[in-house]
């Protein structure tokens, strides 16, 4: 059983067809990359996995995607209930003006929960698994914005983690950072399959080979190749998926 | 040469520009040069009449009183020495018309030769006595002692409870029923528009549907546009009445209506600014709520307006601004009674209904005119910090958002 699937999935921004009969699936507790040039719609398709294109006008879909076997754009599904279990993680780190502690108890105040204390242990847990705690224990109440790139980063990582999703979506989540923090964000990658199944969009060749199981190459809204990572960067098997790796295009 | 030529057309046009420039800022400053000037004169003056004195005994202790004193003495309002500070005695009232009671027209003379005489006698020989006489009947063989009359301060100006820029016989120039007029009128316009125009601003920007906010913006940025004089009339003929009626008054110009009216004109200013603060908090917030399962009424109290929380208090706070400074609608719907108001269903009066409705009969350069230009300078220092105020938020904001 797959954890994530997309059967023939085409999307629509209104008359462009931005994916095209895109099927894919992902199991439990790997890490699939989604490579390609800008505007193949790797974005669009991991935006897909939690419904963030409903907040765009005029998009259409066809096709199912389903996880944990159920049809996440049937009838009657809470979009709430649904980012609750798949979370997601920006391009840019994104906290909220608001305190350390705040971001990373948002998730669980907005669901509802309002018990002091359980709040505070899971978000002591959440910045400790998102290797963030020892360098913000004595701060919890300083703004997140007087953090530096890199830990707001891992902070949007450790408020994604608050509310125990089983997936986690990442976007592009290291472009913006310098390679230190770049490293640290791949090895907390690492650590996190463990718990849950991770989907990352990537311009960087190299952390897709670094950080991922399973690797999909994407083209002008194509799903060109999909296999073992190992296998797409030393054996692949199409034409385009081969330049694009060597870097002879994108 | 089309090279010199356009070189010499782009120095003209920076010379055109600085002397504009130049020039505006020098409109601006004389404009508040001259409001000072005129006004400032007020302050030092007495407020008596030329030409008259106030004569008491020489047992009275009490040597000077202000003019909110001599105002309530006049009235009959106070009635005894004690209240002054002085001696348990009853006051007397004294006017030039008062000489007939205590002297036949025979003693007085046929060309009024004796009547300084007269007068001397009557504050003389009466301890309680005040007396508002013309000066040229105190001679100096006169047996009172002429009662000060205390300079107008600045405190007197702002904190005096009464405002009779023509009473006789001393004006009283207390602003303090005008200020809090002002601001009464104000803040209940800005309890009424802000949460009304706040609503509407989130309205417009998270909910609406892109052909409803297309129609409804447009329409809201047309009620800035309206002249104000058109506000006061829909004021008088609707909601006048409408209090009158409601609330079973005598008189339906109450500051009620005024706030009512000026809440009306804040909306588009807080609208369009609140809206303007809305739409720019970045869509990155609004996605990492909705990510983390947050829904779009969750999204917008947690994230959205403590984000644009700035621009929406500008947003207020100009509205505030223009509440302040409206003339022509609230002198109409007002009531326009200059006393300390105590409900908002009583008459008031607000600093600039006061002077254009009492600039038109005030004589140029004296006290009651002088006294105008300082509530013209009031108005200024209160529009000033309402501005300064808003530069100090939006410029937190930038940082904020850097």
């Amino acid at each position: 059983m797959y954890k994530i699937e997309s059967k023939e999935v085409s999307l629509y921004y209104g008359d462009h067809l931005a994916l095209k009969n895109i099927s894919l699936q992902m199991k439990a507790n790997t890490v699939t990359a989604l490579i390609g040039p800008s505007g193949c719609g790797k974005s669009t398709y991991l935006r897909l996995l939690n419904r963030m294109n409903d907040l765009i006008e005029n998009v259409k879909i066809e096709g199912t995607v389903l996880i944990d076997n159920k049809d996440i754009y049937a009838r009657g599904i809470k979009i709430d209930d649904l980012r609750k279990k798949v979370g997601m993680v920006f391009q840019k780190p994104n906290p909220f003006p608001k305190t350390i502690f705040e971001n990373v108890a948002y998730g669980l105040r907005v669901n509802g929960i309002s018990n002091k204390s359980y709040i505070e242990e899971r978000v002591i847990r959440s910045l400790q698994n998102s290797a963030l705690w020892e360098e913000v224990k004595d701060k919890l109440n300083k703004s997140a914005f007087e953090l530096s790139g890199g830990q707001q980063q891992r902070l949007c990582i450790a408020r994604a983690l608050a509310i125990e999703p089983s997936i986690i979506l990442m976007d592009e989540p290291a472009s913006a950072l310098d390679p230190i923090s770049t490293a640290k964000i791949e090895e907390l990658i690492y650590e996190l399959k463990d718990k849950y199944t991770i989907v990352i969009v990537t311009h960087n060749m190299q952390q897709a080979a670094r950080v991922s199981d399973r690797t999909a190459f994407f083209y002008i809204g194509e799903l060109i190749e999909y296999n073992d990572t190992k296998e797409i960067f030393t054996n692949p098997q199409n034409q385009r998926t081969q330049n694009y790796i060597t870097g002879r295009f994108g | 040469m089309k090279k010199i030529f356009s070189r010499l057309l782009n120095h003209l046009i920076t010379v055109l520009l600085y002397i504009s420039g130049s020039i505006t800022s020098l409109i601006v400053i004389l404009i508040v040069f001259f409001l000072f000037s005129e006004g400032i004169g007020l302050f030092g003056k007495k407020p008596t009449e030329d030409g008259f004195i106030m004569a008491v005994n020489k047992s009275n202790t009490v040597n000077h009183l202000n003019a909110e004193q001599i105002k309530l003495l006049f009235d009959g309002e106070i009635t005894n020495w004690s209240e002054f500070g002085g001696k348990n005695d009853s006051i007397i009232l004294f006017r030039m018309d008062n000489i007939t009671d205590y002297f036949t027209e025979e003693q007085i003379g046929e060309n009024f030769e004796n009547l300084p005489a007269c007068i001397s006698k009557v504050v003389d020989s009466i301890p309680g006595i005040v007396a508002f006489v013309g000066k040229h009947y105190i001679d100096k063989n006169f047996a009172g002692k002429e009662l000060q009359v205390d300079k107008i301060t600045v405190g007197d100006f702002m904190f005096g409870k009464l405002w009779f820029p023509t009473a006789h016989p001393v004006a009283v120039f207390g602003a303090l029923p005008l200020l809090l007029g002002t601001f009464w009128v104000s803040i209940f316009a800005i309890l009424f528009a802000l949460p009304l125009g706040l609503a509407t601003a989130i309205y417009i920007a998270e909910v609406a549907h892109p052909t409803v906010r297309n129609i409804l913006k447009p329409v809201i940025e047309l009620l800035a546009g309206i002249p104000s004089v058109v506000y006061g009339f829909f004021g008088l003929v609707v909601v006048v009445p409408f209090i009158q009626n409601a609330f079973n008054l005598p008189v339906g110009e109450t500051a009620f209506a005024g706030s009512i009216i000026l809440g009306i004109m804040a909306l588009p200013t807080i609208i369009t600014i609140s809206e303007d603060a809305i739409r720019t908090t970045p869509r990155s917030m609004k996605e990492a709520s909705l990510a983390l399962g947050a829904n779009h009424w969750q999204t917008i109290f947690r994230v959205i307006l403590p984000y644009s929380s700035s621009g929406i208090t500008a947003g207020a706070i100009l509205g505030i601004g223009r509440a302040i400074g409206e003339t022509m609608a609230v002198l109409m719907v007002t009531g326009n009674a200059a006393v300390i108001p105590h409900t908002l269903l009583a008459p008031v009066r607000t600093i600039p209904a006061t002077i254009a409705a009492e600039l038109g009969e005030a004589s140029q350069g004296g006290l009651h005119y002088q006294s105008l230009f300082i509530l013209g300078c009031v108005l200024f220092i209160i529009t000033m910090i309402v501005n300064l105020a808003v530069e100090f938020i939006s410029r937190r904001n930038r940082r904020v958002a850097s």
